[in-house]
């Protein structure tokens, strides 16, 4: 597994990428927007957000995993029709565990 | 949920074989049971969709499930004989590499009866310590235990003597390089009150006997090399003499002396002594592997067998789960070639054991579909979104878990794939298809299947390809890897053209030596996936069903072999990259594997060469630049894994390059032994060789080569309702490739 990566989010210099993910949470990526993801998409097994599936092609559920092969994954009171808009959940949880701020940009403005 | 699993023991068969079908229920339900035909395994409504076609068949009905365990965990076990069933006072020894020292109670070597809690075990103690276990069969069991902790991944001898005449139990565990201020070794000796019972049980390596369905618990994780049994407590002066050649004042008292790199490809650990006390080793543990004596001088064992004499255990190795047969189908001879499967149908699940059926002789159509059935062990119960590590970073998109991958987290029996860690943290290097390979079924995704779409990855979405070959009516057969690498060039040699799988990566020699005979030969092949022809596996001479994968030097690894264990135990080759090993793919199939990427797939735009009247049948109909801008694999035909040519890397100078893929995303980044260098800019946004090229090349004897160099190419086929640039030019190729007529040059 690679290891973490040593940049620290900044709440407000990294504001804008934040906004170029919320319009495109999937495909190409300014490189400022790769170094953000890198933190948060290589965050450790225990406790990463993962997108069960419910029913196929049509409904997702998040949790986490344990971290330990064995022991179940926690599913989450969130519920997902359309992939991208998770992954806009996800990266708002994210913004928030990592700067201890709410990210302020609306999902509609995003998307 | 999963409710349901099973796994037939043949994966190929030909009319008038019989497959027998092995399930285990996790309730005891009834459950439906039916013979389909799979055309389309793809279950994304906005593709073809799913389609099966049932068949009449004798194994149509109800039938009433149980639930069958998988028992993990492999060991070494020598039947009860007279020589041990004996023993009174004894001395056992072996060097030992501990990969998990601290995991709990472990068995080394033990004679043990559960039942009345007779013999003795050599252990690893919840401490992490070497000690002795006693029983005197009426309750009484005395333990005595170095009381040192082992070091993991460090060489110990280790031994114990007990003198049924006084008592005496002398334990020891000596690390062959000592460390300063380090206090891992030790000597202990006790007068026992209890005495030691003999019983009929197995001496068993590894393991030790327990109240389990197995029989057998405490399994060890690490190495054993040189196990010795003595018929009498002998002091430590003679202990170290046991460990080469046996001095003779002690030959009299050798009871069995175990010598694992005899043999290394077979299931027996020889005893080289005079009782002759052969072991079997059970649920194939690595073998070939560095010994406590390995110089590091020489690389390859075949040298000198002598410094490979460890074997590597696991808790969680498995081989053939071993399950009684639900039912079992003789193959009709009305029956065409094809993907077949027993459905079990509940109420809550559905379960698809498949099994291909092959033409009968002289009944071969002019097409073969070969699936990558080798590469399906490689990745077959892979945990790469639950445990796997950096999937997400990699993808750049969510782990998307599937109910199969839940399950196989609740059940680590299952075992992994050749991706996967063994609980000690070393690489899986075997992978047996004799269990349920639960991800390599009809509709089920894949962590590495791309964003969004259908996210199929080998077995579902090499039905891409039938379900074209069905629309479009081509007749056509299946093939297995399987069985291409126990017939041969025969099995390919009636065929015009040869069709790959989306993601053929592992091939054994004897399967690479089929292929390109068949291609030398005047084949004509399709390759229509990306990342094939990269590492080279074996399958096991004698036991059907499993591969060996050495991880070395480069290439995307998902763990590294270690130094000095290159070398394949099942074919004593050395194991690795083909293009390590002299055969560069490219020079194969014109393209090999240049960069890899899991989130969105691109497309291809066609290149000088295409124009040229030798290759115009490859795009006639096709008035786009633009090739595979739509699909259902990450939406495009150019993605996941791609390939390119270059004469750099052996793609033949008559090659033509049609079309190449641009506009990845960064997260397609090339592939170790592209760069030498640390260096910058190494993904697809920056560096030219993360694409994939589409070639096309003529071979002697009016033999061709047509490479696309994707996985994602086959989702694609069906866009549009089949009418789309990548259906028209493999259709285009495909005809072209039926017609005899030389090809113009």
């Amino acid at each position: 597994m690679p290891p973490p990566s040593i940049y620290r989010v900044d709440p407000i210099r990294d504001l804008p990428f934040a906004a170029e993910f919320m319009k495109k949470p999937v495909g190409h990526h300014s490189p400022g927007l790769q170094r953000v993801l890198h933190v948060f998409r290589g965050e450790p097994l225990k406790d990463k957000y993962v997108l069960v599936t419910v029913k196929p092609h049509e409904q997702w559920q998040l949790a986490r995993l344990s971290g330990e092969r064995g022991k179940p994954l926690t599913r989450l009171d969130a519920f997902y029709a359309c992939l991208e808009e998770a992954e806009r959940d996800v990266f708002r949880r994210r913004w928030r565990d990592v700067t201890g701020r709410e990210l302020a940009i609306p999902a509609e403005a995003g998307a | 949920m999963l409710t349901i699993t099973g796994y037939p023991d043949r994966i190929y068969a030909h009319p008038c074989d019989t497959v027998k079908f092995m399930v285990s229920c996790e309730t005891p339900i009834t459950y439906r049971a039916h013979l389909v035909r799979i055309i389309c395994a793809d279950d994304n409504p906005k593709g073809p969709g799913y389609k099966e076609e049932e068949i009449a068949s004798e194994i149509n009905g109800e039938y009433q499930g149980r639930k069958q365990h998988i028992h993990a965990g492999s060991y070494v076990t020598v039947p009860d004989a007279r020589p041990l069933s004996r023993l009174e006072s004894f001395t056992v020894q072996a060097f030992i590499w501990p990969t998990t020292p601290q995991k709990g109670k472990q068995g080394l070597i033990s004679k043990w009866s559960a039942k009345d809690n007779s013999g003795f075990a050599l252990i690893i103690d919840e401490q992490g310590s070497i000690a002795l276990e006693i029983g005197d069969g009426k309750g009484a069991i005395e333990r005595v235990s170095v009381q040192r902790v082992l070091q993991l991944k460090r060489w110990y001898r280790v031994g114990a003597a007990y003198d049924a005449t006084t008592g005496t139990i002398l334990v020891y565990q000596l690390p062959l390089i000592p460390v300063p201020e380090i206090a891992d070794g030790g000597t202990i000796e006790k007068t026992s009150v209890v005495r030691m019972a003999k019983n009929k049980s197995a001496l068993v390596f590894a393991a030790m006997a327990a109240p389990t369905h197995s029989g057998l618990d405490f399994y060890y994780n690490g190495k054993i090399d040189g196990p010795r049994l003595t018929s009498r407590a002998l002091g430590m002066f003679d202990c170290e003499a046991l460990i080469d050649q046996i001095p003779q004042r002690l030959i009299l008292d050798i009871v069995g002396q175990w010598d694992f790199s005899r043999k290394m490809d077979s299931q027996t650990a020889y005893d080289i002594s005079v009782n002759r006390l052969h072991g079997n080793v059970v649920n194939f543990p690595a073998r070939a592997m560095t010994g406590r004596n390995w110089s590091g001088e020489i690389m390859n064992y075949n040298e000198d067998p002598s410094q490979w004499g460890a074997i590597h255990f696991h808790d969680d190795d498995v081989y053939d789960a071993g399950w009684d047969a639900d039912f079992s189908l003789t193959i009709p001879a009305a029956l065409k070639s094809g993907i077949y499967a027993a459905r079990l149908r509940s109420d809550d699940d559905e379960e698809h054991i498949w099994f291909t059926i092959g033409p009968e002789p002289d009944k071969e159509s002019e097409i073969a579909l070969l699936l990558p059935t080798a590469s399906y062990m490689a990745y077959g119960n892979d945990r790469l979104g639950m445990d796997g590590g950096g999937a997400e970073l990699l993808n750049d998109i969510l782990n998307v878990i599937n109910p199969h991958e839940i399950f196989l987290n609740d059940h680590v029996e299952y075992g992994g794939s050749l991706y996967d860690a063994h609980s000690d943290g070393s690489g899986i290097c075997y992978s047996s298809r004799l269990r349920p390979l639960v991800n390599m079924r009809p509709k089920r995704q894949g962590t590495l299947g791309g964003f969004g779409g259908s996210k199929l990855w080998q077995f579902p979405a090499d039905t891409h390809i039938t379900d074209w070959l069905e629309a479009k009516n081509f007749n056509y057969d299946v093939l297995t890897d399987d069985e291409l690498h126990d017939r041969g060039y025969q099995l390919l040699a009636p065929y015009k053209v040869l069709i790959s799988g989306t993601h053929p990566e592992y091939w054994s020699t004897e399967m690479w030596d089929a292929f390109d005979a068949f291609r030398q030969r005047g084949g004509r092949i399709m390759y229509l996936g990306g990342d094939g022809w990269y590492w080279r596996v074996a399958y096991h001479p004698d036991y059907p069903g499993i591969v060996e994968l050495r991880r070395t030097e480069s290439g995307v690894r998902a763990w590294p072999a270690a130094p000095g264990e290159y070398y394949q135990s099942f074919d004593r080759r050395q194991g690795g990259l083909w293009s390590r090993l002299g055969r560069p793919p490219h020079g194969l199939v014109g393209v090999g594997f240049a960069a890899q990427g899991f989130d969105i797939s691109s497309y291809y735009k066609r290149l000088p060469d295409s124009y040229k009247p030798e290759v115009r049948f490859v795009f006639e109909g096709v008035g786009d630049e633009k090739i595979g801008d739509f699909g259902l694999i990450g939406g495009g035909a150019a993605g996941l894994e791609v390939d390119r040519s270059g004469a750099d890397v052996g793609t033949p100078s008559n090659a033509y390059i049609l079309a190449r893929s641009e506009n990845h995303t960064n997260t397609y980044l090339i592939v170790p032994e592209e760069f030498l260098e640390t260096a910058p800019g190494l993904g697809a946004e920056e560096n030219v060789l993360a694409r994939a090229d589409i070639v096309f090349f003529t071979m002697p004897n009016d033999g061709a080569v047509f490479s696309v160099g994707s996985i994602a190419w086959a989702g694609s086929l069906s866009h549009n309702n089949y009418r789309n640039n990548v259906s028209q030019i493999t259709e285009n190729v495909l005809l072209r490739f039926l017609d005899p007529t030389p090809f113009a040059t």
